[in-house]
């Protein structure tokens, strides 16, 4: 029988990467499984990058309190990991007579929160932070803290930071079952048997039926929700200094409209609800609307190249809050239905699940803090020092030394997906018109799916 | 003064432009950020290129071997792996390089200096993400750009049996570029009712039995980690066909990046800088030249145009090209672009004419008006086909008007 681990972490989302470093720092022995060839191939991969305050969180919600937590930690350890942190600031932007009368109760609803600095601004104010806005304003109100973050790079650096610090990381690894034996979790996977006290399900939108595979219940049903977007290329990052938010409704945040921490503009996400849980599919009229609606609300959007389109699935529930479930005794954690502010709140959310765990565990005292490359706007680039090899990808200035780097060590990427996700290659305007030959040598032998292959099978 | 010219991009424009310079005794520094000097060509392992300039027919690689050769033997400095990454008054270039640039300031970062700096950065083709198609994000979606590097350069097959998206003139490079390592396309999908290239490219994919799909789009592509299948459009009904990788082709827009930030003025129509009939940009100091001016010309076209503009540049460093431009004033709801974007008052225009393109089939006349003359041209032309029409040289402004036949 192989030794067992203290905790089992299923899921390589933001959310199971910030528990398998809260669980490591405070002493366990951890293990994560990531059924995907790398982590961040579910709900993580693809959405807004805003680090909310919470200030439009349900006040008294178990969600409120994991974003107030993972936002305040954020900031705390965004620099000695290496983090972005573009503080931008978010205007709720109301368009109409409706829109605008609802405002004096978001407010009191951020403040009750906990988010009191908010400021309540008129037509002319809001134009003269924001200048390319469409003349509709009516008024808007102003949420100082509502910062962007690079949403890839944060989960890797947790989860960097939870390796270096001990824990082991399986990716290709799906849990197919398992069973309590009374003392320990016996997992099956596809990679063979894992062993661990603790098991924790943080497997997004598969959340629900992992549950009913490990425990025969379940006590929420994921109903995935589809968000679209449009990205539009550099230059018209200039546009927008804060985030764009609408007046939202029950539904949604609505349609954002935000630079990124690359320096890129995005106008998104859709809020369709869909029963397929991995498959997130672009509409070209959806896309279409997007456009138009971004040029609604800045009308120089118009005739800006659009560099990517992307969409995300978000874990959602019957509920609204996050499902967050002790069972069997306290040896079986749910962390279900992370629907729509996971990336904000995935620290707060870990400790909360730590405390809940209550395993016992003396914290490392000297925990290593490995940092992870810049690749945002934010801070000098590599292809700014000197010895960087040359550059490969031409859009985004991506070094060969960024590259080699990123597909080794502990964590390298072993797709083009997470080697996109690591450096930013190919995602660009050009989408590898000018790098993929060049990538495709730079990475022979090192993913599961080749670029490209030699037809003599050399 | 670290040259009297420095040109941005090693392709047949910035090579034939160096030629031309170092014939006159200028001091010539080429930047290319690729590792081999010579542009598109290098991957275009195909023919035909090298009938204008060297009277014979020539693969893309052998032509920008000999271009690049013949620029050596002129005295032209060319340095590769050289990114030139901001454009400033003076004129005066950003640039990185993997090691220590020559005359380097600060890491990987130098600045150099020139009398005049000519632009030929070329075009590329538009990818799926700008064109927003539908569907899923899995690997084997390529431009032919990408394709030809990994099939020419690395002798690496992406997929086995794509579906081609487009039919301009580089669409049947596509083809060809597959058919090199035995990877056969499944269909070409072209949204019009006509390819866009002329008979007898058109007729191509048929002489190698590739099913030609008019009037059709693609709906979606599915496939979760690889391509597996794409959904077409014709005539608002759908089916479903099985393939490895999608070929999206065509839609050349200039590779103008480094104009988004820099001081030049820059045309919404073409993506490229606004030029006079010389290359001339809204600083005097800097030129362009080649398929930067916009998508999409051949490597011969580009190669005259990067003479032909060297020798205004020339003209321009002894101060003999006329000042004084004006807009062109160009009307027309089927009119994409118009290039030069400005006349100046002289004789020897660089360029080859008024180049136009239009964004929609288009059949009528182009009424060109200039020194209260107007002449009247007859033009039946699809998207993408190029149309070049006379100059008019005499003083003043030009007009130029699209009119549809009743
Ligand atoms: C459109 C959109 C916009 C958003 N905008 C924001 C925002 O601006 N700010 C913000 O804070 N949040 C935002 N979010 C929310 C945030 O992205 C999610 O809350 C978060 O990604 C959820 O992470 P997760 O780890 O719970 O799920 P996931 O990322 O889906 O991770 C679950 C992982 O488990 C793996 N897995 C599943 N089953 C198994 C198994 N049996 N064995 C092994 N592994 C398994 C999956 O492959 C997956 O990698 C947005 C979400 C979307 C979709
Ligand atoms: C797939 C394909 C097939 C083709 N087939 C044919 C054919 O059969 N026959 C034919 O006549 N034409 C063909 N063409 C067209 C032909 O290749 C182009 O017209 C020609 O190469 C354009 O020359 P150019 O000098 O303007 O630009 P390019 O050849 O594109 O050269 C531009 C150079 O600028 C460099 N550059 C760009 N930005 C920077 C920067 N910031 N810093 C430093 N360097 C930079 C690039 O690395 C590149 O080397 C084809 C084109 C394609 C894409």
């Amino acid at each position: 029988m192989t030794a067992a681990h203290d905790v089992a972490v299923i899921g390589g989302g933001v959310i199971g990467c910030a528990i398998a470093r809260r669980f490591t720092l405070d002493g366990a022995q951890v293990v994560l499984l990531e059924k995907a060839a790398d982590i961040l191939d579910g709900a993580s991969k693809g959405n807004s990058a805003i680090l909310h305050t919470g200030f439009d969180a349900p006040p008294g919600s178990l969600e409120a309190r994991c974003i107030a937590e993972g936002y305040a930690e954020y900031l705390a350890i965004h620099a000695r990991l290496g983090l972005p942190l573009i503080r931008a600031g978010a205007l709720v932007i109301a368009w109409t007579e409706a829109e605008e009368a609802l405002l004096p109760a978001l407010m009191d609803q951020a403040r009750a929160n906990g988010v009191d600095d908010v400021e309540p601004l008129g037509a002319a104010a809001t134009r003269a932070l924001e200048p390319a806005l469409a003349p509709g304003v009516r008024a808007s109100f102003r949420v100082p803290r509502e910062y962007l973050i690079d949403p890839w790079s944060a989960p890797l650096a947790y989860l960097l930071q939870a390796v270096a610090n001990g824990a082991v990381v399986r990716r290709g690894c799906a849990v197919t079952g398992g069973a309590h034996d009374g003392t320990a979790w016996q997992l099956a996977t596809t990679t063979g048997p894992v062993r661990a006290r603790l098991v924790i399900n943080a497997a997004g939108n598969h959340g629900d039926t992992l549950d009913r595979l490990l425990l025969g219940e379940q006590h929420f049903t994921i109903r995935p929700r589809k968000g679209q977007f449009v990205v539009y290329d550099k230059p018209a990052a200039a546009l927008a200094g804060h985030i764009l938010l609408p007046v939202p409704n029950a539904v949604t945040k609505g349609i954002v409209v935000c630079r990124t921490a690359w320096g890129n503009l995005l106008v998104g996400p859709t809020a369709e609800d869909q029963d397929d849980r991995d498959t997130a599919t672009l509409v070209p009229a959806t896309l279409q609307a997007l456009q138009r609606r971004g040029e609604e609300i800045l009308p120089a959007l118009a005739g800006h190249e659009v560099t990517a389109i992307y969409a995300g699935l978000r874990p959602a529930t019957e509920f609204k809050d996050y499902q967050i479930r002790a069972h069997r005794g306290g040896s079986y954690i749910t962390v279900g239905g992370i629907r729509s502010t996971g990336l904000s709140s995935a620290l707060g959310t870990a400790r909360h699940v730590a405390a809940l765990a209550a395993l016992g565990t003396t914290a490392r005292p000297a925990p290593v803090w490995p940092g992870v490359p810049n690749i945002s706007e934010a801070a000098p680039r590599d292809w700014q020092c000197a010895g960087h090899g040359g550059i490969v990808c031409q859009c985004e200035m991506v070094t060969q030394r960024e590259v080699r780097a990123a597909l080794d060590g502990p964590l390298g990427a072993r797709s083009l997906a997470g080697l996109k996700r690591r450096t930013r290659v190919t995602m660009g305007r050009c989408q590898g018109f000018y790098c993929t030959a060049a990538l495709a040598r730079l990475t022979e032998g090192r993913f599961d799916l080749a670029m490209a292959e030699a037809p003599d099978g050399r | 003064m670290d040259a009297d010219v420095i040109i941005v991009g090693a392709g047949p424009a910035g090579l034939s432009a160096a030629i031309t310079l170092r014939a006159a005794g200028l001091r010539v520094t080429l930047l290319d950020r690729e590792a081999q000097a010579g542009g598109i060509p290098r991957h275009c392992g195909h023919y035909p290129y090298g009938l204008r300039e060297y009277r014979r027919l020539m693969q893309g690689p052998a032509y920008a071997a000999r271009l690049v050769a013949q620029a050596r033997a002129a005295g032209a400095e060319i340095r590769t792996q050289t990114n030139v990454v901001a454009l400033h008054p003076g004129p005066r270039l950003t640039v990185t390089a993997p090691g220590r640039v020559a005359g380097g300031v600060a890491g990987g970062v130098a600045e150099l200096t020139a009398r005049a700096v000519l632009l030929a950065t070329g075009a590329r083709e538009t990818p799926r993400a700008a064109r927003l198609i539908g569907g899923t994000k899995p690997g084997g979606i390529l431009n032919t750009g990408a394709l030809q590097g990994l099939v020419y350069l690395g002798g690496q097959r992406p997929f086995r049996r794509p579906v081609i998206l487009g039919t301009e003139l580089v669409a049947f490079s596509a083809i060809l570029t597959c058919r090199h390592l035995g990877i056969c396309p499944v269909a070409m999908v072209e949204s019009g009712p006509r390819a866009t290239a002329r008979w007898p490219a058109a007729l191509f994919p048929r002489l190698v039995g590739i099913p030609l799909h008019l009037e059709t789009e693609v709906a979606e592509i599915t496939g979760r980690d690889r391509v597996d299948g794409v959904v077409l459009r014709h005539r608002g009904t759908t089916r479903r066909l099985a393939c490895d990788g999608v070929v999206v082709t065509g839609g050349f827009r200039p590779e103008a990046a480094l104009l988004a930030e820099a001081h030049l003025a820059r045309d919404a129509g073409t993506g490229g800088p606004q030029v006079d009939q010389y290359g001339r940009c809204s600083d005097p100091a800097y030129f362009a030249a080649g398929n930067l001016l916009r998508g999409v010309e051949t490597a011969g076209a580009c190669w005259a145009e990067g003479r032909a503009v060297a020798r205004a540049m020339l003209r321009g460093l002894a101060g003999a090209l006329p000042e004084g431009s004006t807009p062109l004033t160009a009307s027309g709801d089927a009119l994409r672009y118009a290039v030069p974007q400005r006349t100046a008052p002289g004789e020897g225009a660089a360029l080859a004419g008024l180049q136009l393109r239009v964004n929609r089939p288009f059949r009528g006349r182009a009424l060109v008006t200039a020194g209260g003359a107007t002449l009247a041209h007859a033009i039946t032309a699809l998207p993408e086909r190029r149309i070049i029409l006379p100059l008019p040289s005499g003083p003043g402004p030009v007009t130029l008007r699209l009119e549809d036949a009743p």
